[in-house]
């Protein structure tokens, strides 16, 4: 039911955002659609509601988008020099590495955030044993534990306090 | 050879950044040229594309630059419908991409 | 002001959308073309629509503009993630000069 509700109230602000203006047909059209849609899929939306109470986690996520537009920017001039050098200086292949995430959302966002960083891009999620397989585009080391450091620790520290 | 190209593509490149410069036109067609180029190469892969999993990466590509089409038209002809098109435009094209690549795995679309 | 800011930050993303249809041209295979194709171009396209949010502000073009951006930074690596893990389900094959398939071993195994 708290799943519910919080879905009711996330798709009300972004309907609201949505049309920017505030009058009583818009509200009233925003109310209804969000009703149906928290109606229809509101229990698939989380399940432990007691996450968003934590102001805490609303810090770290702040913290999270300034490091991940950092990362972004990093990450399109190293693909841009990639491109233009006439050499193509790549060294492509899949790698294995190890999370401790465990949780559907921060494994997902995990998974987003490596494929926007440099030179990283997630190919398949093993959620039994932990596993990312990583497609990347100049191999450092295929070593697990040493492309684990490299690739998943600093998104991993900030995404365990958000979501775990 | 290599070589060769990248400097024949080094010299269309710059000749094409200084026609768009220097020609007499309005801002919009300015701001857009890039865009079409990009466009005109992604069709070049979707249509040379050795295999069919190059041709919807070619698609999806695609999806995406004519979101920033929208945006563009939006901000210099005033019009803010284009942006409500550039939204709608952005997830149907997620979900086209998705069954897209449902259908490359080999899996029907209701599994 | 806020006009030639904006227009700096839609020309990056002009020049991004370009580079990363470039490297889809460019490089060898498929899975480097959807890296630099992802990343490059959905850069570009959320620059371009943080670019009108600084031309316009808080209207309602602005705003929806922002939204669209958070909507494309949410949607495209899962879509790029979709094509590539049902390609290499498909069995198309990396480049020749790959250095390690560990997801080819794996399944192999399993």
């Amino acid at each position: 039911m708290k799943s519910r509700i919080l879905s009711f109230i996330l798709s009300l602000i972004a309907w609201l955002i949505l049309t920017w203006s505030v009058d009583w047909q818009h509200l009233l059209i925003g109310l209804l659609a969000s009703i149906f849609v928290s109606w229809a899929v509101g229990d698939l939306f989380t399940e432990n509601p007691w996450k968003f109470k934590d102001p805490k986690r609303y810090l770290w996520a702040v913290y999270y988008i300034i490091i991940l537009i950092w990362e972004m920017i990093k990450a399109n001039l190293d693909v841009a020099y990639r491109v233009v050098h006439p050499g193509i200086p790549i060294k492509p292949g899949i790698v294995k590495v190890r999370t401790k995430l465990k949780s559907d959302a921060a494994l997902t966002y995990l998974a987003n955030s490596i494929t926007l960083t440099p030179g990283t891009f997630t190919i398949d999620i093993d959620k039994e044993n932990g596993f990312l397989y990583i497609h990347w585009i100049n191999v450092v080391s295929e070593d697990i534990d040493k492309a684990t450091e490299v690739i998943v620790q600093k998104f991993e520290r900030i995404l365990e306090k958000i979501f775990e | 050879m290599r070589t060769l190209r990248w400097i024949i593509g080094l010299i269309l490149f710059v000749g094409l950044l200084i026609l768009n410069l220097t020609v007499e036109m309005s801002t919009l067609l300015r701001v857009l040229n890039p865009l079409i180029i990009s466009c005109f190469l992604c069709l070049w892969r979707i249509g040379i594309g050795p295999t069919p999993a190059d041709r919807v990466v070619g698609i999806d590509i695609l999806g995406i630059l004519i979101i920033g089409f929208c945006g563009i038209f939006a901000v210099f002809t005033k019009y803010d419908f284009f942006i409500d098109i550039a939204i709608a435009w952005a997830l149907q094209s997620f979900i086209s991409t998705i069954a897209l690549a449902k259908f490359l795995e080999g899996r029907a679309f209701d599994e | 002001m806020s006009e030639t800011i904006g227009l700096v930050f839609i020309i990056t993303g002009l020049a991004f959308d370009f580079l990363g249809c470039l490297g889809l041209v460019r490089l060898p295979d498929l899975y480097n073309r959807l890296q630099a194709s992802t990343k490059c171009v959905t850069f570009g396209t959320c620059g371009i629509m943080v670019g009108i949010f600084i031309m316009n502000g808080f209207t309602g073009m602005g705003i929806k503009a922002l939204l669209c951006a958070v909507f494309l930074l949410l949607t495209a690596p899962v879509s790029a993630h979709a094509i590539a893990r049902a390609a290499h389900i498909a069995g198309f094959k990396l480049w020749e000069k790959s250095v390690c398939d560990k997801y080819q071993e794996d399944k192999g195994k399993g």
